[in-house]
């Protein structure tokens, strides 16, 4: 038998493809809004595509909700909230929400898969991230609705009323999570509109909602673009708006509600720095560097975009991210191996593109590393940006996109000086092996979410939120429970 | 022959320094009597810049100070009340009110002022929270100064008012500008030079006198402001603050409160004026080290 | 004795320097690592691969002459039902089974690893260790497997350490040096980077996780570790060193999870067994049953599989 001598040849080893099968997924070709424990057409009549932005693939219909459908459903929400979800007891609030975890639980995969088709974020992130942190959400609020006087010292606890809830398409379900879940948990009813190319796990969710036995008109969702989102804020009868999306809309529905009694919580831009410090764990700071700035395609608001190298270690720590970003696969996001989907959509990607081409027209060195993008569909390269400025428009406005900023410093001062020097505040990375120095710029970096040797990790139990034009009030843990209530 | 007596000269309170109005214009209002307060500083839009300029200055050195030394300044501005207390009373008589009335007043200020200088060192405590996040991360929440706060006061009463809106924004590490109560304006500047003769760093606290709705503009809209708290209840105010705050998303905080009363205080006035900071950090859990060790 | 210390034209750095390792990080890119879905013709080439880089090995105080044998036969004949499978890179033995062990693999192009330098604990003279060193090398050995003074490492005596391995590295002549770091006695992951790069500066060919005797053995996380030592010394002085981790890999999905970790660690060009073995008795035969699983579509039993 002929024996193999030793291969001293150089190899290649890709990875074959490994597609999640979507089977199992169930759509339906068109879908009406959720108002009052029903489906119902909208009356306008009109439906809009949503599709896949990594092929350009319809998935499905939904319906286009107008004012009326809007006040329909705040009627709706008006009614269960005083009829019969503001008589319903703690207890029996927080078994409801308890059942949605679980039917969610059941259904994950579905929810993952739906994810990535309607998002194009990739597989693994629906599959391990957004969807068990959906799930677990439902879980820690419900265990909240029957212990709300423990949250608030010295103090009663009463709902809003009606919560009027608009959420964004890079994490469409988890978003959906973070709204419903402490709002029910309150005692609050619920008009949720997802955004307009991201709106199928909402609608899946209202499917798990109505399984789960839940009081007609707690929880109606309606499907619509920002003409449906502006009803829900103008609506007289809301007591209560909470959005997540671009600091621009933020002012906006800031201004629309400011004549009214309406509370709010807003969750806006970011324009993170991610600081390192040459003592740091560079390997794993190089990782975070990558976490920060390329998961979700950096659809992230507390996206680490600005990052902060010491220069006695900047060559190696550029050298190593650029290394890194070229073992980063990018394709399909149904493909369990792809690192970086499709970008959301095309409007979107017109703006990354666009913030590339100011990056370049300011003399910025750009670095992409060398891999094929699929041909149809959404994509953009892992993009660095060497050589910029602190004035760099690519530094100081939200891209939104795989975009990395890398600016170097000499003091520890210097770089908080930098970091701090943006009219946004949600989110901060801090490297190094040197505790002390972990907590001197953690107390002295202006951001509601300082991510200490780590970055970008969210849990139900902490809360989240920025500080300045990043937006007011914290979703998450015993904190984002104050945005649902009031107290006496 | 009779002493002449020695009239005083209002001033406001900006970074620690007692100016006149940069833009050298007075007003005389009046008491219910019909007599005249004083001639008191019709403070400009620049003014409001210039205090805007030294709260931010002062916030730094302030926000950083040790809890502890924050409640032994407020008590230190209590105390230093307490020994005017004389001056208080004449000026609220003056401005209106019964003898009776004017000394709770003064007595229910300097409480509130006691009640706020242990909360400093104790709010981070009660609202504080460690998560327990499931991945290997350890995880706390604390609260922390919003920055610089613009305080428009009560246009109701002339010091407890004042004292109620300043009291918790200092307590919790915040600098602030203030707009005092439009015509009774006294205790605003006598209360300047309290806290001037009570270790208050210079900035953290300015003090406006002159028209509200003059100066509401330029300071809700001020980019380097964070927070406006607006105690009242004049819907086209409160709207108005609103819709100036979209610039930047200042947090605004509105009080529709009857000062005077005992309980007209609380842990949730200061923490309106305090954003919620959550750290996380790595656990490292060696090799199979478990608590049975 | 003089010798010329290590890599005599590196500027050595201060070892107490050795960049830092944050463990949850390396936790989080290892588990990335497990998440990698490998199918299709990537598995194939994958486990072909692993077969390819396995140390065959039998280190236990009962080896005999004909243990060894056997195992060398089995290291040259996998699986002779099914034809085009590679052998595994080496067999690695005692000293004293090193004459055994060449004359069986003799042309087969299946190299002869020995453990040396008083293995497994390494607690003897330098002398002890020069002598062991040199039999197995004039028994036969092409590749040199030597473990560090752990106690020495540990007490910080990092020169000993590092003057041990150049010392052998000269015993070793034209064998190849791989120097097994023990990581589950070095315990946290700083110490294994550090350890690391005493190795690779001291004139390492190979550096190696573990015996095989203690437990945590090769983890991934450790495996990790000192790839990312073996990528920032090639950064830093261009020389390729090879990777071997041995003891608890003992299944495929777990190979091909190193596999995958060496590839976006260090990458392609480090996917051969001249730079990267598993030490492994048990692993050869779980990949022949993925491998044969693979073509027929019908799992195996262990029992259509020889083991020697």
């Amino acid at each position: 038998m002929a024996r193999k001598e030793i291969n001293k040849s150089k190899v290649t080893w890709d990875y074959s493809p490994a597609m999640e099968s979507s089977s199992h997924i169930n759509l339906k070709k068109k879908y009406d809004l959720y108002i009052d424990g029903k489906w119902v057409k909208p009356s306008s009549g009109k439906y809009f595509d949503t599709i896949n932005p990594a092929n350009k693939e319809k998935l499905s219909e939904v319906a286009h909700a107008n004012d009326k459908d809007v006040d329909k459903a705040v009627k709706a929400a008006r009614k269960s909230y005083k009829g019969v979800w503001s008589k319903t007891t703690p207890a029996e609030r927080s078994k409801y929400i308890y059942r949605i975890a679980r039917l969610m639980q059941e259904r994950a995969r579905e929810f993952a898969v739906i994810e990535t088709l309607d998002a194009g974020k990739v597989i693994r992130e629906s599959r391990d991230v957004d969807v068990p942190l959906a799930c677990n959400h439902f879980f820690y609020y419900a265990g909240w609705a029957d212990k709300l006087e423990y949250a608030f010292p010295n103090r009663k606890v009463e709902p809003l009323g009606v919560a009027g809830q608009i959420t964004p398409w890079n994490f469409p379900l988890l978003m959906a999570a973070w709204k419903i879940a402490p709002a029910l948990a309150a005692g609050n009813t619920v008009v949720l509109k997802p955004a307009e190319t991201t709106p199928l796990t909402a609608l899946k969710l209202a499917e798990v909602i109505h399984d789960a036995g839940l009081p007609p008109g707690v929880v109606n969702i309606l499907t619509g673009f920002g003409d449906t989102g502006a009803a829900i804020v103008d609506h007289d009868d809301v007591d209560k708006i909470a959005f997540t999306g671009s600091t621009g809309v933020g002012k906006i529905i800031q201004n629309a509600i400011s004549g009214t009694d309406k509370k709010a919580t807003l969750e806006l831009g970011g324009k993170s720095a991610n600081i390192i410090l040459e003592d740091a764990p560079l390997d794993q700071a190089v990782e975070g560097i990558v976490n920060g700035i390329f998961f979700n395609q950096g659809h992230v608001c507390c996206a680490g975009s600005r990052l902060f190298v010491q220069e006695s270690v900047a060559e190696k720590v550029i050298e190593k991210l650029k290394h890194r970003i070229s073992s980063l696969v990018i394709g399909d996001p149904m493909d369990k191996n792809t690192d970086i989907g499709a970008i959301n959509s095309k409007e979107q990607l017109d703006t990354i593109d666009k913030y590339i081409k100011i990056g370049l027209a300011e003399g910025a060195t750009m670095y992409q590393p060398d891999c094929v993008l699929p041909k149809t569909g959404y994509f953009c390269k892992p993009t660095l940006f060497m050589d910029v400025a602190q004035s760099s428009r690519i530094v100081q406005e939200e891209i939104f996109g795989p975009v990395l900023t890398i600016q170097t410093f000499r003091t520890v001062d210097e770089a908080i000086q930098k970091a701090n020097n943006t009219p946004f505040g949600l989110a901060a990375g801090i490297w190094t092996d040197k505790g002390s120095r972990i907590f001197n710029l953690a107390s002295k970096l202006n951001a509601g979410v300082i991510w200490a040797n780590t970055y970008n990790k969210f849990d139900p139990t902490s809360p989240f939120g920025g500080y300045k034009e990043s937006g007011y009030g914290r979703e998450g843990g015993l904190h984002g429970l104050s945005a649902y209530v009031k107290l006496k | 022959m009779e002493r002449l007596e020695v009239l005083k000269t209002y001033k406001i309170y900006i970074g620690g320094k007692f100016p006149r109005t940069e833009s050298g214009r007075f007003y005389n209002p009046l008491n219910s009597k019909g007599e005249q307060l004083g001639n008191i500083c019709l403070s400009s839009r620049k003014d409001v810049r210039n205090s805007v300029v030294a709260a931010r200055k002062a916030f730094g050195g302030w926000s950083e100070r040790a809890a502890n030394n924050r409640g032994q300044i407020l008590y230190r501005i209590a105390e230093m009340l307490e020994g005017r207390k004389t001056q208080f009373i004449e000026e609220l008589m003056f401005q209106g009110s019964t003898k009776k009335a004017a000394e709770n007043e003064v007595n229910v200020s300097i409480d509130r002022l006691i009640y706020y200088a242990g909360w400093s060192d104790k709010y981070m405590q009660v609202l504080g929270s460690i998560n327990p996040v499931a991945s290997s991360h350890f995880n706390f929440s604390m609260h922390v100064p919003m920055g610089v706060i613009g305080v428009v006061a009560d246009q109701t009463t002339s010091l407890i008012g004042l004292v109620s809106n300043i009291a918790p924004v200092i307590a919790g590490g915040n600098t602030c500008v203030v707009l005092s109560a439009e015509n009774l304006p006294l205790c605003a500047i006598t209360f300047a030079e309290v806290l001037n003769s009570s270790d208050v760093p210079g900035g953290v606290v300015n003090i406006l006198t002159g028209s509200p709705a003059e100066m509401i503009k330029p300071l809700t809209t001020h980019m380097d402001v964070n927070g406006m708290v607006y105690s009242g209840n004049d819907r086209s105010t409160i709207k108005k603050l609103k819709e100036s705050s979209a610039l930047n998303l200042k947090r605004i905080m509105t009080y529709d409160e009857d000062w005077i009363k005992a309980d007209a205080q609380n842990l949730y006035m200061l923490s309106d004026c305090q954003e919620v900071k959550t750290t996380w950090h790595p656990i490292e859990n060696i090799g199979g080290a478990t608590s049975s060790y | 004795m003089s010798i010329k210390k290590g890599r005599g034209n590196l500027i050595l750095p201060d070892f107490t320097q050795s960049s830092c390792v944050d463990k949850v990080g390396v936790e989080e890119r290892v588990a990335r690592f497990q998440s990698r879905s490998i199918k299709n013709e990537a598995k194939m080439q994958g486990l072909k691969m692993a077969l390819n880089m396995i140390d065959l090995t039998t280190l236990e105080g009962k080896d005999t002459p004909g243990k060894v044998k056997q195992m060398c036969y089995k290291a040259q004949h996998l699986h002779d039902f099914h034809p085009n499978l590679p052998s595994v890179a080496a067999v690695c033995v005692y000293p004293t089974m090193v004459g055994v062990a060449a004359k069986a693999v003799q042309g087969s192009g299946v190299k002869v690893a020995s453990v040396s330098t008083a293995f497994p604990s390494g607690q003897a003279p330098l002398d002890v260790k020069i002598r062991d060193t040199k039999f197995a090398v004039d028994e036969g050995a092409d590749e040199i497997d030597m473990v560090i003074s752990r106690g020495k490492f540990l007490s910080g005596e990092y020169n000993f350490v590092f003057d041990e391995i150049a010392t052998i590295k000269e015993a070793c002549g034209k064998s190849r040096l791989k120097v097994i770091l023990e990581t589950g006695e070095l315990v946290t992951l700083d110490n294994v980077r550090r350890a690391s790069d005493i190795a690779m500066y001291a004139g390492a060919d190979f550096i190696k996780t573990s015996t095989g005797k203690i437990q945590p053995a090769a983890t991934m996380q450790v495996t990790y570790t000192m790839l990312q030592a073996i990528r920032d010394f090639y950064t830093t002085t261009g020389i390729q060193i090879g990777m071997k981790p041995a003891g608890g890999i003992s299944n495929s999905k777990l190979a091909l999870h190193n596999l995958v970790m060496v590839k976006e660690t260090l990458g392609d060009q480090w996917l051969t067994n001249e730079w990267f073995r598993f030490g492994a008795s048990s692993l050869a035969n779980d990949v022949l049953m993925q491998i044969i699983k693979a073509e027929t579509g019908v799992y195996q039993s262990p029992d259509y599989f020889s083991k020697d």
